[in-house]
């Protein structure tokens, strides 16, 4: 924008000019009445700023996810007023449960009728107080890149979230001259910044130095601050074995000697052993997720806990730490090897510490491992993403896949089966759940990775909750892959009901009858949307089916008719211990 | 037990909705949440009551201290502060039972601040438990309305909440 300090400008290129200040290089955005202005103001920075059309606003939002999930910077999304906005609410919840550094725009009816119940007006903020990490009504235009300034700082600083900043069409329409693009942020109870002290960190290491069974618990937090290669570092030099949250994955090696994989609900039976077993808990950038503890008043009981988080509220909310520690789980791991390193051979080191433990893990791993009963008349959801894995890994591509996930079975054995060994690769809606994740946020990682492989793989379930996303990803040009594992069932709820109420379906088929065809034909559909697409049905077609897929230059649903009898196991039913887990 | 939460918040729309809804959505128990503006035109002072253990109290002040409008949030239980509520309180008192009424207002340092042919409305500040007192001594001569405003406190000395940001 050649603008001079003299030219007025609308408040709609005003806030554009703010998103590229920011360093924002693309916006997801669905337009509107109300947000008019803002898409026009956009079509004039179309070569710096690309814009990207979903075709649902959930779909924006998640696919502004995807692009901040895989990419650690702020993901923006642009709604229009009424519909539009409360379409985002879903992502916006979602956002904040997984820590997700957003900035969701939405468009409001003008200033002269807010509260009027005009067309498609809805009070936005007020819906979304609870959703976001905080929220903006700008009343004025001038107030617009002060408010861009902190949106964008408090979605990104401390522990990420979403701001939702809703501006009136007037303000979007008004002209005048920006005095100032950098101005004072007014944000005075706001203190992001928090670090560990030292003493708190010597205490840290003394209490490894006395354990003789330390694990660390390792959640979203180790990939949200780029801590990963100090996790690395730390485990290795500490001989500490690792196991991570759901949101964890990546954060450490998966195929690391100390890697316990997932620990909860659904993780490792070796990782449960461990983490109930331990006598030294590290927590770090963990919440104590009730999927992660089970029965919380249980949980790593016989050992000692060390928590160490940025956001001061998480500690002690759902399990009283012995050593509580508020600061950027990044630096204190860099603090800590550097205390290591003035220690010298005073540090905790792994030459000969914990030998007895990690052994006794070894043999936990060895006798009762990751499984599953093969078939060989039928594809097994569990083979399916192995497989994959495998064929991505002798084809050396897994370094440059990303995967995202829908909500259910398939997410969890893409997390069990799936190995990450490094971070932001693993995109998958973690604490809100939310189905229909996958697909838009596989297209927002593959705008900002384009040479990538980026892989949704979903359920029948969860892809036809955005499935109009392909219409995004074609005309966009993004060639997206969907492993779609379609078992006709909401698979996950029918392992509930086989689990805990005697097999009783209650809504939970989602075919249209035995004697028809599966349902709905999703090849016929994905190829109304111009995207590629294949069904495959028996084992020996799997390699060659997935490779076509792998191959192929456009967007391509693999759709894998995989059975619906098959439970992710193990599994510690919900507020139960590791002593109830379920393993066949 | 109770705790009396003062906090300082930038003094903008929505704040308030903000809070009390963050306060109702995480299930916490407030008895009383007063709000006013102070010296400092862009800032308000919330003072809350609330009843819980420690780790409750805990959980609340953190919660107030990570939105982003609240500068500062303090329990001022353990310091030495100062607490008061003030209520407005209207009671049927025919003329023969004015001045019996008017000597326990006198009591309690209250004011009368209007009589009607059969009603006595006063005014009274104080702590809770005086308050509470009042309002049980009124209760023969029959309550017709109250209202109070809620708790406001400051902590005694010359140190302010907003010096020590």
């Amino acid at each position: 924008m050649a603008a001079t300090d003299t030219t007025p400008l609308s408040g709609a290129s005003i806030l554009v000019q703010c998103l590229l200040n920011h360093g924002v290089e693309v916006v997801f955005a669905y337009p509107g009445g109300a947000s008019m202005p803002i898409h026009q103001a956009l079509t004039h920075v179309r070569s710096r700023l690309r814009t990207i059309l979903p075709r649902h606003e959930q779909g924006g939002g998640f696919a502004a996810e995807g692009y901040a999930r895989s990419t650690g910077k702020v993901g923006v999304c642009v709604a229009t007023s009424g519909p539009g906005a409360t379409n985002f609410v879903t992502t916006l919840a979602d956002a904040k449960m997984d820590s997700v550094p957003l900035v969701a725009i939405t468009g409001q009816v003008g200033t002269a009728v807010i509260g009027s119940d005009a067309f498609q007006e809805t009070p936005i903020v007020e819906v979304c107080r609870a959703v976001t990490k905080h929220h903006y009504l700008v009343t004025r235009t001038e107030d617009l890149p002060r408010v861009f300034k902190e949106a964008f700082h408090i979605a990104s600083s401390g522990r990420p979230g979403p701001v939702l900043v809703d501006v009136p069409k007037d303000v979007q329409q008004r002209e005048i001259v920006v005095a100032d693009w950098d101005p004072p942020m007014n944000l005075p109870g706001y203190r992001p910044y928090r670090r560990a002290t030292r003493s708190e960190l010597e205490k840290v290491l003394e209490m490894i130095r006395s354990s003789e069974k330390p694990i660390v618990y390792a959640g979203g937090g180790i990939v949200s601050s780029d801590a990963a290669p100090y996790l690395k570092a730390f485990a290795e030099r500490a001989g500490i074995p690792v196991a991570q949250t759901l949101l964890g994955l990546g954060g450490f090696p998966s195929e690391h000697f100390l890697c316990l994989q997932m620990l909860g609900m659904h993780g490792t039976i070796y990782a449960n052993y461990a983490i109930n077993d331990a006598d030294l808990l590290l927590a770090l950038g963990v919440r104590f997720d009730d999927r992660v503890t089970g029965k919380v008043s249980e949980f790593a009981k016989h050992g000692k806990i060390v928590h160490i988080d940025i956001d001061p509220s998480e500690i002690n909310k759902n399990k009283v730490a012995h050593l509580p520690i508020v600061g950027d789980v990044k630096q204190a791991l860099q603090d800590l090897l550097q205390l290591m390193d003035e220690q010298g051979t005073k540090a905790p080191t792994r030459s000969g510490r914990c030998a007895e433990w990690i052994r006794q893990i070894e043999h936990w791993r060895e006798t009762e491992p990751l499984r599953y009963a093969d078939r060989e008349d039928a594809i097994l959801p569990q083979y399916a993403i192995e497989r994959m894995w495998q064929i991505l890994k002798e084809r050396g591509e897994l370094e440059n896949t990303i995967v995202a996930t829908g909500v259910g079975q398939h997410q969890m054995w893409a997390a069990q089966y799936f190995h990450f060994n490094s971070p932001r690769k693993w995109l998958t809606s973690g604490g809100l759940g939310s189905m229909g994740f996958g697909l838009p946020a596989a297209i927002g990682a593959q705008v900002a990775h384009p040479a990538t492989t980026v892989i949704d793989i979903d359920g029948d379930g969860s892809f036809l909750m955005n499935i109009q996303e392909l219409a995004c990803a074609y005309t966009e040009k993004l060639p997206i892959k969907v492993l779609l594992l379609n078992n006709q069932h909401l698979g996950m709820v029918v392992q509930w009901e086989d689990r805990f109420h005697e097999g009783n379906r209650a809504h939970t088929y989602l075919g249209a009858g035995h004697e028809e065809e599966p349902y709905p034909d999703f090849v016929t559909m994905v190829k109304g949307f111009r995207c590629g697409a294949a069904r495959v049905a028996k084992k020996e077609d799997f390699d060659d089916a997935l490779k076509e897929m792998l191959d192929s230059d456009g967007p391509f649903v693999l759709e894998v008719m995989v059975p619906h009898q098959e439970h992710v196991l193990p599994m510690i039913p919900s507020g139960r211990t590791v002593h109830d887990m379920i393993k066949t | 037990m109770r705790h009396v939460l003062s906090a300082l918040v930038q003094n903008q729309p929505g704040v308030l909705a903000h809070i009390s809804g963050m306060l109702a959505s995480r299930g916490f128990n407030i008895d009383s949440l007063a709000v006013g503006e102070t010296e400092q035109p862009d800032l308000s002072r919330m003072t809350f009551v609330v009843h819980g253990d420690d780790a409750e109290l805990e959980q609340v002040r953190k919660q107030l201290d990570k939105v982003v409008t609240v500068v500062k949030v303090q329990d001022i239980s353990s310091e030495n502060f100062v607490e008061r509520d003030l209520m407005l309180i209207k009671v049927e008192a025919a003329p023969q039972q004015r001045v019996e009424i008017s000597l326990l207002v006198e009591m309690f340092r209250g004011r009368v601040v209007d009589i009607s042919p059969a009603h006595l409305l006063v005014e009274i500040s104080g702590q809770e438990s005086k308050i509470e007192a009042f309002i049980e001594l009124m209760r023969p001569y029959g309550i017709v309305e109250l209202a109070r405003t809620g708790r406001i406190a400051l902590v005694r000395g010359t140190l302010s909440q907003g010096d020590v940001l």
